[in-house]
Order: structure tokens, then C-alpha cells, then sequence
């Protein structure tokens, strides 16, 4: 009998598959085509203290196996999260886990503590590191003081499992990774998008309204595996590892490089079926190699 | 609406003019009901410049024999490649996406439809067609090479044709039709789908005669189901989707 559940500090997950925030709206889109209640977690769409219309359209920019967007944290804040959309998915049974970013300081704090009560919000994901907002956003994930502080912030209002998500525009990852541990992070979510940027030649303009984005999809894959496995052997821990996962291969690299658990991100777009074919084909891994715990495989890399 | 993914085989590749085709798809179970305004994402595949699916109007489609028709303008990477599709080759297909069209409170009805705008038409000139409606559709293109297919149009309503530089019907845009001078009070409702500076022009006309007016966006598009919120339209509440709030949408609440 395959054991696939892991632990990301209290969250016990059925399974390491997770669909990674912004890119799975908050579960039900998918419900036609996929029992959500499969996943390990559910990663929702950035909340934030206050509604926020987002960027301008043009938001996104296919790139060579991959996209640029710059939705810039669009949604409806948490008052609305916790009264319209919470009850629409308490229903699930699987780790919900929210996305939560702010332009200051005390906006995260508001979330968090507003969050903190929701039974069925069993986690939040620190967002310091959207590069697509003027405020706040990739400011508080580029710099050890400041994702330190944030994080020790947060955690003085939150007492269920946090994990801060860290954003790979940074010279040191693993730095960052340890200051945000120090100050009480329980997991960490590695990495956020690359910052890009993409040019209409024909125009002479940039495609995107914000002329800079953030690069996903399997083109920054190699990127955000070296980081994974940089920093799963600078923090204690665990590491939930994203970035360009388009197929169980990809996941069983990351749980190799060091990740306890994995995001499927912008592959939901591509297959609204992925997150599904991950977590079978994880099974088919398994079985093949004769692993009946898929925490074996956790920073099983050999050199 | 239940939304699917499936694959189809490509039945036809339709060859129309150097830059339209159009692929008839054989869908593997019994075709789901669908909707004149509605569109399917489809997996291009097999290249690293198209990575994410293409947002494709359902152009017809046929219950008895289980197959949709797409009309496709190439216009890059991903629709050249969609363009040498051939018969038995297989396409996946999340569909049907996004919203439709209301019906007219009034009894005449006006369709402009521009270039591969004429796409979501047809569907929406049969739908009114088979609830009495004697719909006037009119065509616009630069020249005559994009208008596409305007028979097709003929058994669902009279048809109409602007060139913008007189090779095929009248000369000038839409909105200088006669159509326009001669018939403009009398409908009750304008539809339009094509190039944006056109939609704008038929929106303001309408707003001048106090006539509702629905226009389908054609938004660039990451996933098509609402998840990543790439495609939105600035309407008077705030950011909408184009792919689950639209593509079609009242062009009163819009902000054009």
C-alpha cells in the first residue's frame, strides 16, 4: 500500500499535489473537470485587506513554454473572501490553504487575523513576492530585513500553519529562506515568478500594460528546481516546491531537489486536468520503483 | 453550463481564402449543447511558441453528426499550426466557454460582424431565425477577400456588405452602411463582433439612438475557465473576465 501523504508542519496532506495560488481560482473553476478533493491542497487566488481591480489588460504574454502576466493581485479583499467565497468551498475536503499579500505591513496583518478563525482555512501562503504590484508585493521578498519583518508580523496575528512563498528575483534565495524561518515561517513555497518582460516589435511597445511581468510555465523550471534544492539545504522547514511542474516527472524532480510538496501552476491553463495526471502518475512512479512512502523521495537526490 | 475537455477528430479542413479556414470536429461522445457566443479553448500543442490554448468561437454546429465547426483566421504561430490540421488528426478542446447573447426585446435585429468577427454569428442568426426573427446581418471587411463564407448567412436573415474600399458590396465601414441612415431606429438590438475601432464605432451609434448593443471581445487569454483573470474588460464594476463574465457583454456597462 503506497503511503502518499507528507507533512507541511501541522498540515497533514492526503497527497503532495497542490494547485499553486493565482492560478486555480479558488477550486470551483475546475470542478468540472477534475474531483478537486483529490489534491493535497488548494492554493487560492492572493487575497488582500481591501479590493483591488488589479492592472491594466494587457495582463499576460504567451513566452517561448511559458506566459508574462501582470493581473497585479485582482480580487474582491478579504471581508468578501471570508462572506461570499468561503462558504462557497468549505465544502472541500482537502487543505485550503489562502494567498495572502498587501502593499503594508498591517494589510497582511488585517488578512491574516481576519482569516485566522476560518475552520476550513486550515493555512496561509505569505505572497512577499508578486512583482506586479507597485506597493508592497516582491518588495517585502527581496530583502532579508524586510521578509523578516513581515513574517514576524504575521505571525504574532496567525496561529495556524504559515508558509511564505519566496520570490526567485533575489541574489541569495537561501537567505531570505532563513531569515523568514527565523522569524517563525513554518514553510516556505519556492519560487514565485521571474521577473520578464516582453516587446511587440511590429509596435515598438511592451506587450504588457505594466511593461515588466512574471514568467511561469516550464520555461522556469531548471530556475526554481536549483533554487528548491539550494534552499531545502538552508532551512529546516519543509519546502514546497513550484515552478514550470507540467508532468509527475517534473514533481518527483522537485521532491528529489528537497520539496516535501509540490504547486501545479500555470500548467492549469494547458490542462485543466493536470493537477489529476500529476497525482497518478506520481502513483505510477511509485509503484514502479517499488517506493510505498513517497516521503522516501524527499531530498532523495543522489550525487 | 458543464464545461468539458475532450478530443475531437478533425473531420474537415475547409480551406475558405488564403488567410480563413475553417476545421469541422467529430466530437467523441453526443455534442453538448451550446451556445451562440460561446467559444472552446484549443490545444495547439507541439511548439514552444504556443504554449497556452487558442480561444476559438464555435463557428456552427451539427447535433445529428456530433461535430462543431471552428473558423480560424491564421494570424500566428498557433493558428498557422491549427491550419494544417488534417482529416483524422485529433484536437483537444475545453468548451463550451463563456457567456451568450440575449435575445431582442423588440422585433428587428441588427448583426455586424467584421472579418473573423462573423465567427460567433452565425450560430447567433440561427438561433433568432428559429425564434421568428428576420435578422438584417451586415458583413464588413477591408476588401472583399474578408468576407467570409456571406451564404451561409443568407438562410437566417438578409444579408449586408461594406468594403472599405468597395470591392465587394458598399463602400466605406459599417456604421456609413445605408443601413445606418435608412433603418437605424428600427431595431431593437445590435450585435457585433470584429475588430475593436469597429466595435466602438457600431457602440457609439447605438448609444446615440438609445439602442442596446452587445459586442463579443476577443481578449488575449491564458486558461478560458475565470482561474487567471488575464483577460479582464474594464466595465463600470470593476474589472470583468472576458472568458466567464463575457465574451459577449452590454456595451452600457462597458467602459469604451
Amino acid at each position: 500500500m503506497l503511503d502518499l501523504s507528507v507533512n507541511v508542519h501541522k498540515l497533514l496532506l492526503k497527497n503532495p499535489v497542490m494547485s499553486a495560488s493565482g492560478t486555480f481560482g479558488y477550486g470551483p473553476e475546475f470542478d468540472d473537470f477534475m474531483d478537486v478533493n483529490r489534491l493535497g491542497g488548494i492554493l487560492t487566488k492572493a487575497c488582500t485587506s481591501k479590493n483591488r481591480d488589479g492592472n491594466r489588460y494587457p495582463r499576460m504574454a504567451e513566452t517561448p513554454s511559458g506566459m508574462l502576466n501582470s493581473v497585479g493581485l485582482q480580487n474582491k479583499g478579504v471581508d468578501y473572501f471570508i462572506d461570499v467565497i468561503y462558504p462557497k468551498i468549505s465544502h472541500y475536503n482537502t487543505h485550503i490553504i489562502v494567498n495572502v499579500s498587501d502593499s503594508t505591513v498591517e494589510g497582511y496583518m488585517e488578512v491574516a487575523e481576519k482569516l485566522n478563525p476560518l475552520e476550513k482555512i486550515t493555512g496561509i501562503e505569505l505572497n512577499i513576492s508578486c512583482p506586479n504590484v507597485k506597493e508592497g508585493g516582491m518588495a517585502f521578498g527581496t530583502s532579508c530585513p524586510m521578509a523578516g519583518a513581515v513574517t514576524k508580523a504575521v505571525r504574532g496575528v496567525y496561529n495556524k500553519t504559515m508558509i511564505v512563498k519566496l520570490s526567485p528575483n533575489v541574489t541569495n534565495i537561501a537567505e531570505i529562506a532563513k531569515a523568514v524561518e527565523d522569524e517563525g515561517a513554518d514553510s516556505v513555497s519556492v519560487i514565485n515568478t521571474l521577473l520578464g518582460m516582453a516587446i511587440d516589435a511590429e509596435k515598438r511597445r511592451p506587450v504588457l500594460s505594466t511593461i515588466t511581468g512574471g514568467l511561469s510555465g516550464p520555461a522556469i523550471k531548471p530556475v526554481a528546481l536549483r533554487m528548491v534544492w539550494q534552499v531545502s539545504k538552508a532551512v529546516k522547514i519543509p519546502v514546497i516546491g513550484l515552478g514550470g511542474i507540467s508532468n509527475a516527472t517534473d514533481a518527483i524532480e522537485f521532491l528529489l531537489a528537497g520539496a516535501t510538496a509540490i504547486q501545479v501552476g500555470t500548467a492549469n491553463f494547458v490542462d485543466p486536468q493536470v493537477c489529476i495526471k500529476i497525482l497518478d502518475g506520481i502513483e505510477e512512479y511509485c509503484s514502479r520503483h517499488g517506493i510505498t512512502d513517497i516521503k522516501e523521495l524527499i531530498g532523495a537526490l543522489e550525487s | 453550463m458543464k464545461k468539458f475537455i475532450h478530443d475531437f477528430e478533425v473531420t474537415r479542413n475547409i480551406h475558405i481564402t488564403d488567410d480563413y479556414f475553417a476545421l469541422n470536429l467529430k466530437c467523441p461522445v453526443s455534442l453538448p449543447d451550446m451556445l451562440p457566443g460561446q467559444f472552446a479553448e484549443v490545444l495547439v500543442g507541439n511548439s514552444a511558441t504556443t504554449y497556452l490554448r487558442r480561444p476559438i468561437s464555435i463557428y456552427d454546429t451539427n447535433y445529428d453528426t456530433n461535430e462543431l465547426s471552428l473558423l480560424i483566421k491564421k494570424v500566428g504561430d498557433g493558428t498557422i499550426a491549427l491550419s494544417k490540421l488534417k482529416e483524422g488528426d485529433i484536437l483537444n478542446l475545453v468548451y463550451p466557454l463563456g457567456n451568450t447573447f440575449s435575445m431582442p426585446q423588440g422585433e428587428n435585429a441588427l448583426l455586424i460582424c467584421g472579418g473573423v468577427g462573423i465567427a460567433p454569428m452565425l450560430l447567433l442568426a440561427k438561433l433568432l431565425h428559429s425564434k421568428g426573427y428576420n435578422p438584417d446581418i451586415l458583413i464588413g471587411g477591408r476588401t472583399s477577400a474578408d468576407i467570409i463564407e456571406p451564404g451561409k448567412y443568407e438562410p437566417y436573415g438578409e444579408v449586408f456588405i461594406t468594403t472599405d474600399d468597395g470591392s465587394a458590396g458598399e463602400k466605406g465601414m459599417v456604421t456609413q452602411h445605408s443601413l445606418f441612415t435608412e433603418k437605424i431606429k428600427s431595431y431593437s438590438i445590435i450585435y457585433a463582433c470584429g475588430p475593436d475601432p469597429m466595435m466602438k464605432a457600431v457602440a457609439r451609434v447605438a448609444a446615440s439612438h438609445q439602442i442596446p448593443c452587445e459586442i463579443s471581445l476577443e481578449n488575449t487569454m491564458a486558461c478560458g475557465i475565470g482561474a487567471c483573470l488575464c483577460c479582464v474588460v474594464e466595465t463600470i464594476d470593476g474589472n470583468k473576465t472576458t472568458c466567464v463574465d463575457g465574451p459577449v457583454f452590454d456595451t452600457r456597462t462597458l467602459k469604451l
